[in-house]
């Protein structure tokens, strides 16, 4: 059989610093020769890997080299890092964008779905939304009519077809948007992170008629998500992308461990404790800087290994390079699988402004409230709504041990959940004679 | 079943995904392809402008009368601008309908990437279909500008003994033609505009300008033949004045136009419509790592 997409060599360039439109004026002065220094600001950006450097300065490869091919049917996972390449590769066979070199052919109608909503007009109701979103989709308007009334079932706001989507709740606005995906009919389907919106339980239905899509219809998938569950539940294989660069393929579990065990970022680590000893090697950029980040009880001894029932702190210790207004930090705790166990950040009690200097923000991680199991410690530093200044990685890992805090008579073996509070309970005997009257 | 054909035959479709090559390779096929998208986007403007409005699409018909209005009392009243010996209103009604659709077609057109950058970037179309679409949504606005005149052109021809030079000729059904020129030329420069405020966003400042000037030097209130031998030039290198000069003399059957100005006039749409082609498939390419 044909494979339905084969990728030969696609690479893609970009040039740095210039995610944002350049302005006449630099245009203009660098026609004239005024401006003797590289046309745009050139970020010392450490994460950018010497081999991922393009011919001329200022340049990366968001994207090298990169072939694979793939056999109508399958379903594709594709994993890698931030800023590893998949949104690229992802947005080049959806002809968002064109790659510098290479080629890739795809024998089938293809739909991209970055998004979920894409090109909805809120003014419009919800029923013109659907001919719309569907079109824009590469639907013929007979093909949407005809699939109308399953679009309408699926997303469960048949009663409020007619009102405006702006009125929407966004849970409905969310439902309404994957129901006309889902009826979509390509051979090729390329999803990215769109499963990350919605409530738990539509997100279900979707990968239900993900599956089905795939399965049934012997349609393509290709699945771009940080949602490790979803992805070795739904893959048939997945492709491991890191510096721009294709790096393995293979069964999901496979792909899965490499993943983690290769995502711990350089630095000098020992038990509890990572500390970056000089700038350049040290996640950031010119705005802030990590120094380190230390696991530790109240003695301030980095260990690895904390009593489920005990707390313990979390400091991350911080340059602030330029003077910062509105920054945060999001601690994250996520299983070696890659669920997220809980995110907290320190908005609230955070400086408003932060002068130039070091600082040390400390999480206090109360007890009781972690199961008895590995986590991995993940944050990232920015402004919300404005820019990232440290992108989300995990630094750390961390063991959670002891009795635990619902003890169970079975040591070995912890609760199931990727968290175990402590709640509160009341058990109470109710009298027999009052429930035999309030039966009567 | 129509649907069902088309998934079990895949190998029609091949997409070839390259760096492309070449000045100009409009994608006829796919354009059509996607023809219902078109429609729909052309209703989408339609209606999505008139939301929530009390009056609704009736601010079409309002515009063109309160902005005629206020040029009888300006450049009539006051500043004396003579109007050939037509009545005034029916005048500047009449300059309106081509540099209403012209500057609407422009505004919008001329912003396609920055507008829809969103949308862009997560989704394929052929891009062309949104310029298209404006060009197309906004001929339904000129149908109902075309109201008002109408109305005006009974009333003075009819209700009053006022409609001097006024002359209803079989040039009317020229107009047509020369709503398809000032379609032809705004989608050219819709083209330039939109290729070149997506790579320099500061051109967004200076298009209102452009608009306003552009239309100083366009006769929309004051006649061609007032204007004196020494500034033919500016006619000549304005496409634009002899559209809305020959609507006068479709219309109105008054007016004073050259043939030579029509072939410039006409020449210049097709060259800025095929060059602001090329341009906008330049920078639709990679427009989406910019912006």
């Amino acid at each position: 059989m044909k494979p339905v997409v084969e990728v030969d060599k696609l690479s893609k360039l970009f040039r740095l610093g210039t995610i944002g439109a350049s302005s006449l004026r630099e245009s203009v002065e660098r026609a004239f020769g005024r401006k003797k220094t590289a046309p745009t600001a050139a970020v010392k950006d450490s994460r950018i890997a010497n081999d991922r450097m393009g011919p001329e300065p200022n340049t990366f490869w968001g994207l090298k080299d990169v072939s694979f091919s793939v056999q109508p049917g399958e379903v594709v996972g594709i994993l890698g890092r931030n800023g590893a390449g998949k949104s690229t590769l992802l947005k080049i066979l959806s002809r968002i964008t064109e790659p510098t070199s290479g080629r890739a052919i795809l024998r089938g109608r293809v739909v991209s779905l970055l998004e979920v909503g894409t090109g909805f007009h809120p003014e419009l109701t919800g029923r013109e939304n659907i001919f719309l979103n569907g079109a824009i989709m590469g639907m013929k308007r007979a093909e949407i009519a005809a699939k109308f009334d399953q679009i309408v079932e699926f997303s469960e706001v048949s009663t409020f077809l007619d009102t405006p989507v702006k009125r929407y709740s966004s849970g409905m606005y969310v439902r309404l948007a994957f129901a006309v995906a889902a009826h979509l009919e390509p051979e090729i389907l390329l999803i990215d992170e769109v499963l990350a919106v919605g409530d738990a339980g539509f997100q279900k239905k979707c990968l239900g008629k993900m599956d089905e899509v795939a399965t049934k219809h012997g349609r393509t998938v290709f699945f771009v998500s940080h949602n490790i569950s979803a992805v070795s539940a739904l893959c048939d294989n997945v492709m491991l992308i890191d510096n721009g660069r294709f790096v393995m393929r293979d069964t999901p579990a496979a792909v899965i461990s490499h993943y983690f065990s290769s995502t711990l970022p350089d630095g000098k680590e020992s038990d509890g404790q990572v500390v970056w000893p000089d700038d350049a090697s040290a996640p950031g950029n010119q705005f802030a800087s990590l120094c380190g980040i230390k696991l530790c009880g109240p003695d301030g001894i980095p260990q690895n290994t904390f009593e489920a029932d005990e707390p313990f702190f979390v400091e991350v210790h911080f340059k602030a390079r330029q003077r910062l207004r509105g920054a945060r930090f999001n601690l994250q705790f996520s299983t070696l699988e890659g669920e997220i166990a809980f995110v907290a950040t320190d908005h609230l009690y955070q400086f408003e402004v932060l002068e130039p200097g070091e600082y040390r923000s400390t999480c206090h991680i109360p007890g009781k409230l972690l199961n008895r199991r590995k986590y991995r410690v993940g944050l990232h530093f920015g402004i919300p709504g404005d820019r990232m200044l440290i992108e989300q990685a995990d630094y750390l890992e961390v063991t959670i041990g002891g009795s635990g805090n619902q003890a169970t008579i079975f040591p070995d073996y912890s609760w199931p959940g990727v968290v175990c509070p402590a709640v509160e309970w009341h058990v109470e005997r109710t009298p027999e004679a009052a429930l035999a009257r309030s039966a009567g | 079943m129509l649907v069902m054909a088309e998934v079990a035959a895949p190998q029609e479709y091949e997409i070839v995904i390259q760096p492309s090559r070449g000045w100009l390779n409009i994608p006829w096929r796919e354009f059509w392809e996607y023809r219902d998208l078109l429609f729909l986007l052309v209703q989408r403007d339609f209606i999505s402008r008139y939301k929530q409005t009390v009056l609704g699409p009736l601010w079409h018909l309002l515009q063109p009368v309160i902005t005629a209005a206020v040029y009888v009392v300006i450049f009539g009243g006051i500043a004396g601008i003579p109007t050939d010996g037509i009545p005034r209103l029916l005048f500047y009604l009449c300059g309106l309908l081509g540099w209403n659709y012209f500057s609407q077609n422009i505004t919008t057109g001329g912003a396609t990437f920055v507008n829809n950058a969103h949308l862009f970037g997560k989704v394929y179309f052929p891009r062309l279909i949104v310029p298209v679409s404006i060009i197309m949504a906004n001929v339904i606005a000129f149908a109902l500008q075309f109201i008002p005149f109408v109305a005006a052109l009974l009333f003075y021809k009819l209700a009053t003994h006022q409609a001097g030079n006024v002359h209803l000729t079989w040039y009317v059904l020229l107009a047509p033609l020369v709503l398809l020129h000032v379609a032809l030329l705004s989608f050219g420069v819709s083209l330039w505009l939109s290729a070149s405020t997506a790579k320099y966003r500061d051109l967004i400042h200076l298009n209102q300008y452009v608009i306003q000037i552009w239309m100083m030097a366009t006769p929309v209130f004051y006649p061609l033949s007032l204007v004196s031998h020494k500034w033919q030039w500016a006619i000549w290198i304005n496409p634009m004045s002899v559209p809305v000069e020959a609507f006068r003399i479709c219309l109105l059957g008054h007016g004073t136009l050259h043939p030579t100005e029509i072939i410039i006039s006409t020449a210049t749409a097709i060259v800025l419509a095929v060059t602001g082609l090329i341009a906008f498939q330049r920078v639709e390419r990679t427009v989406i790592d910019s912006v």
